[in-house]
């Protein structure tokens, strides 16, 4: 079999005493969804931020196509094809939304025209072409998600890593934007998601990871990782899946 | 393309201003300013678009200035020449400054702290070490031939300043409208997020600071060939540094005009604060104070902030534009 897109491979992280990630292996396969679910506390963006450069782990090693990538920056990530979203979302409050994403786009167009131009395309297919030339100050929190999104796009990446992008938005404004995110994915853009709304996670991920306590405790399809008890103890707490299966029973 | 417009109106209408009969008192006044615009369009480059505060680009004025005053006195070299090489050498401190201070990841007030300390350094150096002629400093014999690069009409120097700001504006010009400016506004506006978007901010910030350094350095050669005199507290004193971030910050920070026109109200306000009281020391830097508590708190995006409200606020009445929306 090929080797996948992306390759995690027993990776560490430890903040003083804490161990954050604990030998932690997972893999992206290219084109698909893959998620990566866990309690709050789990290691899950300590292990998004070694991925994508702005953690350097203290072990293992990180592949990308083929090319080990463990330490690199992440302005050269980028550049590879490697972009991200930030779960507390991160705008360029005094920029438009147009020169936001032209930031992004600037990395595939160093004329300025070029990059602005390609910046109205993607904002237009993101569903924010009303508010071009507005402050991304002025945005909401679902217009904020979705200007993380077109930036990281902007980038044309093949690697797409979300950073719970649908964290804080009401139901009306995630059924807005899973759409989205399969359309993201319909480009051709692998994607690997850490997300808290399982509703989500079950319509759009094809494999799952389960992370907890900083190890790697589950994986496979949603809906068998879903059943498994250790990962209904990992959420619910010691015993929950022996109750839950009496429940169900 | 109307900014471009905007710079050459601007540099026309002062370039016309020595035909008008104007005093060497005002083009005293004129060359001055136009050196302190001049000083905090450096500033602006790296604070005002990067973002990163310096308050020490007295590091880079003092540096211009030393080099073309001692290279000139002390080793016969062409005036041009050292002029040229000032400006090369303040580039040469702040990328290395530079280098030393991103590469350790100082931001914010650390990054302010650095600097100042840096430009001290320099300033006790330079106060003491025999080649910069230490407390006594540095006196450039008067020599009015164009060769030397000194002059018998004033009206020259001020077109000589002029020209310097002038393409100091067409570079802030160029950074809003290159990559190298969106990715320097970037990573002011969130490092972080710039460097996930494939941005090397320490090589942006970088660039920014050598660029930096080699405008205000500019306007620190041409502070040696103008007066003919420096000694260390004028090249590396704190005043250069705060007056270069004063005029920016006041005019508006991260705008191609804010240091000129910053520039141009300071310093006529200091003038007006000597006419009113005499000559009482120090009060020029109570008024450059009370300024700064003025813009911070009532216009924290400088002149051009209240420039740009005004200017939305009589566009406002007309319906806003569509076509933009309905095209896509």
């Amino acid at each position: 079999m090929a080797e996948p897109l992306l390759t995690v491979r027993n990776v560490s992280k430890h903040f003083g005493g804490l161990q954050a990630v604990d030998a932690a292996t997972l893999f992206a396969e290219e084109g698909r969804i893959t998620a990566l679910i866990g309690p709050n506390g789990a290691g899950k963006t300590t292990l998004f931020a070694m991925i994508s450069g702005f953690v350097r782990p203290d072990a293992g090693s990180v592949r990308y196509e083929g090319c080990d990538i463990t330490g690199a920056p992440p302005h050269e990530l980028a550049r590879l094809g490697i972009a991200r979203t930030f779960q507390i979302v991160q705008p360029f409050a005094g920029l438009t939304v147009r020169e936001n994403i032209a930031v992004g786009a600037h990395m595939r167009h160093r004329g300025r025209n070029a990059a602005l131009a390609a910046a109205t395309a993607i904002a237009r297919e993101m569903g924010l072409g009303d508010m071009l030339d507005q402050p991304a100050a002025a945005l909401t929190v679902a217009g904020r998600k979705r200007l993380e999104l077109a930036r990281a796009l902007a980038t044309q990446p093949k690697l797409l890593l979300l950073d719970e992008v649908l964290a804080g938005l009401n139901p009306s404004e995630i059924r807005d934007v899973v759409p989205v995110i399969r359309a993201i994915q319909a480009r051709g853009v692998s994607i690997m998601m850490i997300e808290h709304v399982m509703q989500a996670v079950m319509s759009l991920s094809e494999h799952v990871f389960v992370l907890a306590e900083g190890r790697i405790i589950a994986q496979g399809p949603p809906e068998g990782v879903s059943a498994d008890p250790r990962v209904i103890e990992a959420y619910l707490g010691h015993g929950a899946a022996k109750l839950t299966a009496a429940g169900a029973a | 393309m109307r900014r471009l417009a905007m710079i050459v109106l601007v540099v026309a209408v002062l370039a016309a201003v020595p035909f008008t009969e104007a005093s060497n008192a005002v083009l005293n006044f004129l060359v001055v300013a136009l050196l302190i615009a001049l000083a905090g369009q450096g500033w602006n480059v790296l604070g005002g678009y990067g973002g990163q505060y310096s308050f020490g680009h007295a590091a880079f004025f003092g540096t211009g200035a030393y080099v073309t005053a001692v290279l000139q006195v002390r080793y016969g070299v062409n005036a041009w020449l050292a002029f040229a090489l000032g400006i090369a050498a303040g580039a040469l401190v702040g990328a290395v400054i530079g280098a030393l201070t991103f590469r350790s990841g100082l931001r914010g007030s650390y990054f302010a702290l650095v600097t100042l300390a840096f430009a001290e350094v320099l300033r006790i150096v330079a106060s003491v070490a025999p080649i910069t002629g230490a407390g006594v400093g540095t006196l450039i014999k008067l020599d009015l031939r164009h060769e030397a690069l000194q002059f018998q009409s004033r009206a020259v120097f001020y077109w000589a300043i002029l020209g310097l700001v002038a393409l100091s504006l067409v570079i802030a010009w160029a950074i809003e409208h290159s990559r190298f400016g969106a990715w320097l506004t970037a990573v002011r506006e969130n490092e972080d997020a710039a460097r996930a978007l494939g941005v090397d901010a320490t090589r942006v910030k970088l660039g920014a600071m050598t660029l930096s350094a080699a405008i205000t350095a500019a306007a620190g050669c041409f502070y040696a060939q103008y007066f003919l005199f420096i000694d260390a507290g004028i090249a590396y004193g704190p005043w250069i540094s705060v007056e270069a971030l004063l005029t920016a910050i006041i005019g508006g920070a991260g705008t191609i005009f804010g240091p000129l026109f910053g520039a141009l109200l300071v310093r006529l306000l200091g003038e007006a604060a000597r006419l009113v009281t005499g000559d009482a020391p120090g009060l020029d830097l109570v008024i450059y104070g009370a300024a700064l508590v003025l813009v911070v708190a009532f216009a924290p995006r400088g002149l051009m902030g209240i420039v740009a409200d005004i200017r939305s606020a009589f566009r406002r009445p007309a319906p806003r534009p569509t076509a933009e929306a309905a095209g896509g």
